[in-house]
């Protein structure tokens, strides 16, 4: 893939603990990423690594360690966490397009309440996106008469309005219908292609060959391995990981 | 008919009374309803214990108490209100309790990806909150709050004991006037009661057909 930009790294977490009770979901976490940098997250389930992309915006809040996002701190809530938020795109597996909204006004919502954008700006803005990732002819309907894949699109140009420094993706292929996986792994592949930075938790082995510059591998909480795709695939270091792969790589 | 004819000042306004009275109380309940079941999930814990304090407070007192507390309570501490006032707001502050106890049943019918993507965006906890969980949660609750609604129309009828001359009072007074036309004087009342009820349940369903949300 394209080479790294150097410089300060855009995300960084360092030592991180999370427990839910007594499970010990993340354990001394490290992990930076570059700006520019796509980074895949695989693992088996219940290894963390959702659980993990959602803590770089903080939808989970960890006990141990700190998160940083362009050098500043995650601060805990209020005000300076819901700034740092906007800088954070975010797609979710289920879509969470809010269902009473139109398609335009999903993705107008961020820029006209956080940024302040007016409403003709924040619509000619969503109107490019929404043919950037192809569902332009949707723009009036509800989230509901849409494909999962048109909707995911869609969540992925809401993302996008607010001009985010990072991209986190939390298995966004995993609710859709397999015909309408590669659709949304199109647009994922066009921006990492165009430098966005990313997060991706996924299981699409395809789409990490790639895009990614990096495959971190987990497993119990841990980060296992971290490696070029090319490495982790062909080569990879642990007896985890290539357990893990011989079992979703051999059909 | 000709006792209709000649109570229909008397009725009319006592109509009059228990639809204003109902409005204006029902006014109070919805908004400070909304605010008290905002508090509820709301991230700070003191402000949710304050909701829920009020909550509980108001849904386990009787509401003739409520009444007594502001139309004969109050005043010994020097603040007096009115009649009509105080019942609009024993009324209104007693229906807040369940109007916030439906919207907050509504907003935990919201799914909760619908406030973690709006959180995601930047949105504040206010504006998540007024942009996406409350409209989609309003939905859900307009039949319940139909049901609030008429219960709290029925239970104007407490400010009969409170010097308001409402429908229930004209009951009193008509049937003492009138004691051999009995039944008419409460075919008269009951007809005033669902004058305002009835037409509200046919807006309730039309209404949560209007805003029925596809999923």
């Amino acid at each position: 893939m394209t080479e790294r930009p150097t410089g300060e790294p855009l995300v960084r977490l360092t030592g991180v603990n999370k427990w839910f009770g007594e499970l010990h979901v993340l354990q001394d976490v490290d992990l930076t990423i570059d700006r520019g940098e796509v980074v895949v997250v695989i693992g088996p389930s219940g290894s963390g690594k959702s659980t993990l992309c959602r803590t770089i915006n903080r939808l989970e809040s960890i006990q141990e360690g700190e998160i940083s996002i362009d050098g500043v701190r995650l601060p805990d809530e209020g005000k300076e966490l819901a700034r740092l938020r906007s800088d954070v795109g975010m797609v979710f597996q289920s879509f969470n397009l809010f269902a009473h909204k139109s398609v335009l006004e999903n993705v107008t919502l961020g820029p006209i309440k956080v940024r302040k954008k007016s409403k003709a700006d924040a619509e000619r803005r969503a109107r490019e996106l929404l043919d950037r990732v192809g569902v332009s002819a949707q723009a009036d309907k509800v989230p509901a008469q849409l494909s999962g894949g048109q909707q995911q699109r869609v969540a992925i140009a809401r993302a996008l309005a607010m001009d985010p420094k990072v991209m986190l993706f939390d298995e966004p292929t995993s609710a859709l219908d397999p015909e309408m996986i590669n659709e949304v792994l199109e647009v994922m592949v066009g921006l990492a292609r165009d430098g966005m930075t990313m997060v991706v938790v996924t299981h699409e082995m395809g789409f990490a060959r790639r895009a990614a510059n990096r495959v971190v591998f987990m497993d119990a909480g841990r980060i296992v391995e971290s490696a070029t795709p090319e490495t982790f695939f062909t080569n990879p270091s642990s007896d985890r990981a290539k357990d893990f792969l011989s079992k979703i790589l051999n059909h | 008919m000709q006792f209709f004819i000649d109570n229909f000042p008397l009725l009319r306004s006592a109509f009059l009374t228990t639809l204003s009275l109902s409005l204006l109380a029902g006014l109070l309940a919805l908004v400070l309803g909304t605010v008290l079941a905002a508090l509820r999930v709301s991230p700070v814990p003191p402000l949710r214990g304050l909701a829920t304090f009020y909550v509980e407070t108001f849904r386990n007192t009787p509401l003739t108490v409520v009444f007594f507390f502001l139309i004969f309570g109050l005043p010994q501490i020097d603040f007096a209100v009115g009649f009509f006032t105080g019942s609009v707001i024993a009324v209104g502050l007693y229906t807040a309790a369940f109007v916030a106890e439906a919207v907050r049943s509504g907003i935990n019918a919201v799914p909760p990806g619908q406030a973690e993507a709006s959180r995601a965006l930047g949105l504040s906890f206010g504006q998540s909150l007024r942009e996406v969980v409350l409209p989609q949660a309003f939905r859900t609750v307009v039949p319940p709050l139909g049901n609030v609604w008429i219960a709290m129309v029925k239970n104007t009828s407490i400010a009969a004991g409170f010097a308001v001359t409402e429908l229930t009072a004209s009951l009193q007074r008509l049937s003492n006037a009138n004691a051999g036309e009995l039944v008419l004087v409460l075919l008269a009342v009951v007809l005033g009661y669902m004058l305002i009820t009835v037409p509200s349940a046919f807006a309730v369903s039309r209404l949560e057909r209007r805003v029925a949300i596809l999923r």
